[in-house]
């Protein structure tokens, strides 16, 4: 199991034990975390499951693809450290990782 | 202008169980027309996820979602169904013969003996993006689409979005405009490559304006836009805009069907397990607009809902005839009606 946290738009933090190869995603919804709403399910076609990563995770994490590039066009107030969370897969390198869920989903 | 189109059956929404009931209504001699508002036919399968393989198919360990559609597409070919895209179905009434009239948003006009709600999540409508107060100016300064290029002549048009609406707008509206902005996030673009050259190419020459960023906020009094606040890397800037057009892709929204005098269950539809009727006797409702209790949203069990919903439309429209059960294996009437009789 590796650790990550996800922290609701009003500051709350999820401390959640993750499956590796399981995505970020998958995990926020499993735990009911409030803004979070993946409407297409992870098929990278809704831009509705959008986080910040925490700046000091940015690196380890990456880049996304182009097709993960396109769709967060559709994502509201998008910066440097915007990705989709169903894009981001968990591994032993994210232990610790921390995102953040933004004010909405567009 | 509208003539009207009379079918047996009117299917709303061509997603794959949309689809299939063409084939299950066809083997019962019933002639169904296809109304949807994407331009193509296969709903979520052809709008969401084209490329994923599905795995829960029965005797396709693995199919991706186009290439169940082209299937269904081949299967139901035999049963030669119309499809009319790119229109919303607006209204349904009943006629005073029992019969129903179908209207479009662009006014078309369907009559059919019975209706298939095969809806899905709903219409695939586009998005509005999350600016606030955009609503405030929507129909009069914000549009989603061009209807009437003329309605954007001598305008100050911002256009936001990197795909090929976006794109295309923007090549299209740039003559008529008294001055043209396309904004989007980067400096990358989903859109046809022609046209990102064609566009970049108009801003060389300065014919329209491009700003890298993302609209925060609109600038306005009732109803009538006068500037956009764009968010760039180098802070906000203002851009004066009398038309909004934003492009940022599509979402399921249910749309007219909650006008239609049905009942509703947090925006399904409820339908008995036994013809998959609505509370209106003739208007059927399949796949994932309906519900009943233990309804489950895959496409399985939307493929077992519209061949019972056809023996039920079949009784509706021709009570008195005996309808006998019958495998496509065996019975050479089916098989002529599939065009494979020896
Ligand atoms: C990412 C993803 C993965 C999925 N994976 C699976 C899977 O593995 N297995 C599985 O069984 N299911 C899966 N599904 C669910 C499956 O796609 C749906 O159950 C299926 O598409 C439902 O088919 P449908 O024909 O009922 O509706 P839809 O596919 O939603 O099609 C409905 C169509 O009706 C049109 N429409 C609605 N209202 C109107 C109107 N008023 N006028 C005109 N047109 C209208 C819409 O535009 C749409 O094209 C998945 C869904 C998603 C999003
Ligand atoms: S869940 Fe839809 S894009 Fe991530």
């Amino acid at each position: 199991m590796t650790k990550i946290t996800i922290i609701a738009f009003d500051g709350t933090p999820f401390n959640l034990d993750a499956e590796n190869g399981s995505t970020v995603m998958e995990n926020a919804i499993r735990n009911g975390v409030p803004g979070i709403e993946a409407e297409c399910g992870g098929a990278c076609a809704c831009a509705t499951c959008h986080v910040y990563v925490d700046e000091a995770w940015t690196g380890e994490v990456g880049e996304p693809e182009p097709m993960e590039e396109d769709m967060l066009d559709f994502a509201y107030e998008v910066q440097p450290n915007s990705r989709l969370s169903c894009q981001i897969k968990v591994r032993d390198e994210l232990d610790g990782l921390i995102v953040r869920v933004p004010e909405r989903q567009g | 202008m509208s003539t009207t189109t009379r079918t047996d059956i009117l299917v709303i929404g061509a997603g794959p169980v949309g689809l299939f009931a063409v084939f299950e209504l066809g083997l019962l001699d019933l002639k169904c027309h296809l109304i949807d508002i994407l331009d193509r036919p296969g709903g979520q399968c052809a709008e969401l996820y084209p490329e994923k393989p599905i795995y829960d198919i029965p005797a396709w360990p693995s199919i991706t979602a186009q290439g169940l559609v082209d299937k269904l597409m081949e299967q139901i070919e035999p049963f030669g169904p119309t499809f009319t895209f790119n229109r919303m179905v607006a209204g349904l009434e009943r006629l005073e013969d029992g019969s129903f009239r179908v209207t479009t948003d662009e006014g078309e006009i369907f009559e059919a003996k019975a209706i298939v709600i095969a809806a899905g999540g709903g219409s695939f409508q586009p998005k509005r993006p999350p600016i606030p107060g955009i609503e405030e100016y929507e129909g009069t300064s914000v549009f989603y689409s061009v209807r009437r290029m003329e309605d954007f002549r001598d305008h100050d048009i911002l256009i936001v979005g990197g795909g090929d609406s976006a794109l295309d707008w923007t090549l299209n509206l740039q003559p008529l405009a008294r001055r043209l902005t396309l904004v989007h996030r980067r400096a990358e673009f989903r859109a046809a490559p022609d046209s990102v050259n064609r566009m970049f190419a108009l801003h060389e020459e300065e014919k329209i304006a491009f700003q890298i960023g993302q609209v925060s906020g609109l600038k306005g009094e009732g109803g009538k836009l006068q500037a956009a606040i764009v968010k760039g890397p180098h802070g906000e800037v203002e851009i004066p805009c009398t038309r909004l057009l934003p492009f940022f892709g599509l979402t399921m929204k249910l749309g007219p069907i909650a006008d239609w005098g049905l009942n509703l269950h947090e925006n399904l539809v409820p339908v008995d397990t036994e013809k998959f009727q609505t509370s209106e006797p003739g208007i059927f409702a399949v796949g994932d607009i309906n519900w009943y209790p233990g309804k489950l949203k895959l496409i399985l069990s939307g493929f077992h809902e519209v061949a019972l919903m056809a023996q039920a439309a079949k009784r509706h429209i021709s009570p008195g005839e005996r309808i006998v059960f019958q495998y496509t294996t065996s019975s050479t009437s089916l098989q002529k009606k599939l065009g494979v009789a020896g």
